[in-house]
């Protein structure tokens, strides 16, 4: 067993860094203030690796691993959450593509999604809810070499950023009647809808998708007719859960520094806050969700690019993480008193973000229930 | 141009100059526990090296001077763009002043080969004496410019170099090959693209000893050194409360009377 990070794994934590700190954090201000993703940052970011990370080097990607991707997330996250909550929304796109795409899907869509002149996302939830997959009702209906789509998303992340949707609809009854599609932003019929005002996540763009007669090619078909939920679960699950478990990450790294920053520079009673045992004790609380956190997140996507099944185990970082980061949060913010509170500190945002992180990519129950029934199986009678 | 030579020094990291210590007996750094980064400036060198590769293919060569436990240093610069790095480490190297250094940087860039440009930082953080450099350039009889805030490649390899002096800016003409020493007002040193980390992976850090070199010992490390270090000190940093009572004119009288006690007026 190794624990060790690469050389590789330490340079790109390294390079996201410096490029964070100097180009992202000038940009936070007017992200809280407008709600608005920066786009002009998506050909910086490009230029990086950012956009193309998981992408496979065929399809103009660096074919770089899950592991690698959760490190530059969470690194991208440590300066602000807002800008990885988007790209790991934009990855998830790029692997259902590279997942269930056809070739001429693949060559079409992933290369200009690596070199971030388009963006990606992904369509699942609906206003009938996120968790209950199958309660859909958003349908698509094959008429001659087009599909008819009619429906509406919500809660999606990059919905107005977007150039290519990843959606899910009804193509028939049952766990089998959901069919998963590409479907072009200027498709007609398919119109952003309400944008959400959220009070964490700000730079994140998060909204509706409408699709009223919207009419895409019968070659925009992702996979199988009627595998739609496969293709759905399997990215929510793999790319998802181990992105928004890398952002959680990256905020709990924030409250950490911040805490032990402050800690150790707030004087009272003559000393620095951090010589109180009770202030030691929450900084060291905060210290070991992140350790717990890290080793979490690392092991599911070490898992991803090992090949081997792990939605038990990205249920379990994700579920983990974003509950720890909003409490680690809650105890930064206690640290700093009164001043945890006031929109001058970093603190109170960490817990904002935290707080979206909970409910995106899959709730914590749900985490809860994938793990549940994995924690169950083994004693489980057949039959 | 073809060959662009850029020396770099691992240093501590300045993030953590805070956790400095001083071996009280040997009078050097404790550098156990202190990660080391590129020298600051020398980043702004090998930026000014690889705009240069941009624009005219030159091959990049990084040499450095320092422990054999520095090559991720060294390779976090080939993975800015670097194509190759010679790493000199060898236990005679070790304590060598400035004058050594030069020397053996000299003979290790004889070895490199033909080259039109060496880069430098202008000096590095921990040492700061900023002479290597213009040892170099004396040791291979070319020109040295320092305090380079501006450089601009021009046809047939002409260069124009903007120097800092005290009272403003020179405009320098140079022909190659000549040694440059540059400012952070140089240029923006690039982030490390990802695709740079890892074609870098492949690229080649030779290490070279003085069996490579073949220098007489009595010039070289601590023994062949003729700066001999009298003492060295650490600044101790703290904060001093003074509180100063009376009318607010009284206050302001005392305040400036402390500010001229303590010499910074």
């Amino acid at each position: 067993m190794d624990f060790k990070l690469g050389e590789r794994e330490e340079l790109l934590r390294k390079s996201t860094r410096e490029f964070a700190e100097s180009e992202i954090t000038p940009r936070i201000e007017a992200m809280e203030k407008t709600g608005e993703f920066p786009m002009d940052l998506l050909k910086p970011m490009a230029k990086l690796g950012i956009t193309g990370l998981i992408a496979p080097p065929e399809y103009e990607g660096l074919g770089l691993g899950y592991l690698a991707r959760t490190i530059v997330l969470e690194e991208l996250s440590r300066v602000c959450a807002a800008i990885p909550m988007g790209m790991q929304v934009h990855h998830m796109a790029i692997a259902a593509l590279n997942d269930f795409g056809t070739e001429a899907q693949k060559k079409k869509y992933i290369p200009p999604l690596s070199r971030g002149e388009t963006m990606g996302c992904v369509a699942v939830t609906e206003p009938s809810g996120g968790s209950d997959v199958l309660g859909m009702q958003s349908s698509a209906e094959l008429k001659g070499d087009k599909y008819i789509l009619n429906g509406r998303k919500c809660w999606i992340t990059n919905s107005h950023t977007s150039d290519y949707w990843i959606v899910i609809a009804r193509t028939g009854e049952g766990p089998k009647g959901l069919s998963a599609f590409i479907v072009d932003k200027d498709a007609p019929g398919a119109k952003p809808g309400r944008e959400e005002h959220k009070f964490g996540l700000r730079g994140a763009n998060t909204g509706e998708l409408v699709m009223d007669n919207c009419e895409i090619p019968k070659d925009n078909l992702l996979g199988q007719e009627g595998g739609g939920l496969g293709v759905a679960l399997k990215t929510v699950s793999e790319s998802g859960r181990t992105g928004m478990a890398a952002v959680a990450l990256g905020i709990l790294q924030a409250c950490y520094e911040e805490a032990a920053k402050y800690a150790s520079e707030r004087v009272l009673y003559g000393k620095p806050i951090a010589a109180l045992q009770a202030i030691s004790f929450y900084v060291a609380e905060i210290y070991t969700q992140l350790d717990i956190c890290r080793l979490l997140c690392y092991r599911a996507s070490w898992m991803k690019d090992q090949n081997m099944r792990f939605d038990t185990e990205s249920a379990i970082a994700k579920s983990y993480t974003c509950e720890a980061a909003a409490q680690c949060a809650k105890k930064a913010i206690e640290i700093y008193g009164a001043n945890g509170i006031t929109l001058e500190y970093k603190v109170q945002r960490l817990l904002r973000d935290a707080m979206v992180t909970i409910s995106a990519g899959g709730t914590g129950e749900i985490g809860k229930v994938v793990v549940g029934r994995a924690a169950l199986a083994p004693f489980q009678k057949k039959g | 141009m073809e060959r662009v030579i850029v020396c770099v020094k691992p240093v501590p990291d300045p993030k953590v100059w805070d956790r400095l210590r001083m071996d009280p007996v040997t009078k050097t750094l404790i550098r156990e526990g202190i990660p080391s980064v590129i020298n600051p400036l020398d980043r702004h060198a090998l930026e000014a090296a690889l705009a240069i590769k941009d624009v005219s293919g030159a091959e990049v060569v990084l040499l450095s001077m320092a422990p054999r436990d520095a090559r991720p240093v060294l390779r976090e610069a080939l993975a800015m763009g670097a194509d190759r790095a010679v790493l000199l480490s060898d236990k005679a190297f070790a304590g060598s002043d400035t004058l050594a250094t030069a020397l053996i940087l000299t003979e290790a860039i004889r070895r490199i080969g033909p080259f039109d440009l060496i880069c430098c930082g202008n000096y590095t953080l921990d040492g700061s004496t900023a002479q290597v450099p213009s040892q170099i350039a004396e040791f291979l009889g070319i020109p040295n410019i320092m305090h380079v805030a501006h450089m601009e490649l021009e046809q047939d390899k002409r260069m124009v170099v903007t120097q800092k002096i005290e009272q403003g800016y020179v405009k320098l003409a140079a022909e190659p090959p000549l040694l440059l020493s540059f400012t952070k007002k140089a240029n923006k040193p690039r982030f490390l693209s990802f695709l740079e980390i890892l074609a870098a992976e492949k690229r080649e850090i030779s290490t070279w000893t003085n069996t490579d070199l073949n220098l007489d010992e009595s010039r070289i490390g601590l023994g062949g050194s003729p700066t001999k270090m009298a003492d060295m000190l650490l600044r101790e940093k703290g904060r001093q409360g003074l509180r100063l009572e009376g009318s607010p004119e009284e206050i302001a009288h005392q305040l400036a009377n402390k500010i001229r006690q303590l010499g910074f007026i």
